[in-house]
């Protein structure tokens, strides 16, 4: 298994029948294809649509229904469709359950830098810091390392999406929560030990005597 | 209302107007007006809008053609041209976040001074800004935004200048509606007064200044 899909599967456990749950671009909006049959969510585009729906086949395509990186997407039966103040107000309000998002870095507080990359990389942070600042709860998906260098970090130096902490970092290597007291290591990918985790991470890791494997 | 060519209605903007501009990544954003605003070459142009698209559609129209001095927006990421222009001082960028935004220009349109949020607070979004304390909570004080002029693009508009908006394409539409002096609209299609049905009409009438005729 990709380490996209490792961390795409792990998340979409985290769903349950009835959340609205908002995802980011990247590896977060994979997480939509693994969502088990059994269970129902409301997937919310911030552009203004509760409902999306899979990626329309070849043809089928509007012009006007589309995600937020402007691609076309479906509509699910019931979705409904609203302009970005009801979208935000939504998001910053607390009736959004779970947002998945891609990370720069975590640090070992659970602060989240998303967003920019100083002289290097300035997209602008689009909904991000109202997602972090105002969902339920926050899961990170992203790779453990880049390049190399660990990305759950001691402290960000990269510029802050939210002073708020984010709930749940999933990684190719790791499943880390952040309760209080600080980054605790909860599960481990498939065939990865706990001190490979740590050899990859430079924050303090709590790590509990037994950690489980991911079970995918 | 007035009904107006689209020419017409573009002849109105001076140089240097502020103008919002509805649409998320090009997606409702009244094209035919960007592309007037091309032709008639309208320089130093305050923009507010979403994103500024990606070269070729939408406002990314408006930043291939140089026409713009400031944009003020929460995404500039899919549009290198923006990037290229902000990083070599021909254009002011002003990132806002997502949220913020349309709630400013929301506070614009409906008589506030500005909002608290919490969207930002503790981040180099809050740098220059006023926070406040509301039952234990921070927030940062977000002013309103208002435009001169606000180009909507809607689906329905009918012969008195109501509105209705097709699934994603509504998005800053409707609020920005209610943010300008002059407001400017193109339809998809220019129906008879009651095809809307009132609880169908998202922008009353009365907000709409200029209908854009379809050729």
């Amino acid at each position: 298994m990709d380490a996209q899909t490792i961390i795409a599967k792990r998340i979409a456990q985290e769903l349950r029948s009835g959340m609205l749950v908002n995802l980011g671009i990247g590896i977060p909006t994979l997480v939509a294809s693994h969502v088990p049959t059994s269970i129902n969510v409301f997937f919310q585009s911030e552009n203004g649509l509760i409902g999306t729906g899979p990626i329309p086949e070849e043809g089928m395509a509007h012009p006007t229904l589309t995600d937020a990186a402007g691609h076309p997407v479906s509509a699910l039966p019931g979705a409904s469709t609203f302009d970005s103040a009801i979208s935000f107000g939504l998001i910053r309000g607390g009736h959004v359950d779970m947002t998945v998002l891609g990370g720069l870095q975590v640090d070992e507080e659970g602060h989240l830098a998303n967003w920019m990359i100083p002289g290097k990389m300035v997209p602008g942070m689009g909904g991000a810091m109202d997602l972090v600042t105002g969902a339920k709860r926050v899961v990170v998906a992203m790779q453990h390392t880049a390049k190399g260098k660990p990305k759950i970090v001691k402290k960000c130096t990269l510029p802050l999406t939210s002073l708020r902490r984010i709930d749940l970092v999933v990684t190719d290597l790791a499943v880390i929560s952040f309760p209080e007291g600080g980054a605790t290591l909860i599960e481990t990918a498939p065939g990865v030990t706990p001190e490979q985790v740590i050899a990859a991470t430079e924050a303090e890791l709590v790590v509990p005597d037994h950690v489980p494997e991911m079970r995918l | 209302m007035k009904t107006i060519a689209v020419k017409d209605a573009v002849a109105m903007i001076p140089d240097g107007a502020s103008l919002m501009i509805g649409g998320f990544m090009a997606v409702g954003t009244p094209e035919r007006l960007v592309d007037e605003l091309v032709r008639q070459g309208k320089r130093n142009l305050t923009i507010i809008a979403n994103d500024t698209a990606m070269p070729g559609r939408g406002v990314g129209k408006l930043v291939s053609a140089g026409l713009i001095a400031k944009t003020i927006a929460s995404h500039i990421g899919l549009n290198p041209e923006t990037q290229q222009q902000m990083i070599a001082g021909k254009m002011a960028v002003d990132l806002v976040p997502q949220g913020t935004l349309i709630e400013r220009i929301r506070a614009g349109g409906f008589g506030l001074g500005g909002i608290l949020t919490p969207t930002g607070v503790g981040t180099v979004v809050e740098e220059g800004k006023q926070r406040m304390e509301m039952d234990g909570k921070s927030y940062l004080v977000e002013t309103a935004l208002h435009a001169e002029f606000a180009l909507v693009h809607s689906f329905l508009a009918d012969y008195d200048g109501n509105l209705s908006y097709a699934l994603t394409a509504r998005n800053f539409n409707p609020v920005m509606a209610t943010a300008a002096d002059t407001v400017i609209v193109t339809a998809e299609h220019i129906v008879p007064v009651g095809v809307i049905a009132p609880d169908h009409v998202v922008t009353p009438a009365p907000l709409v200044d200029y209908l854009v005729t379809n050729e």
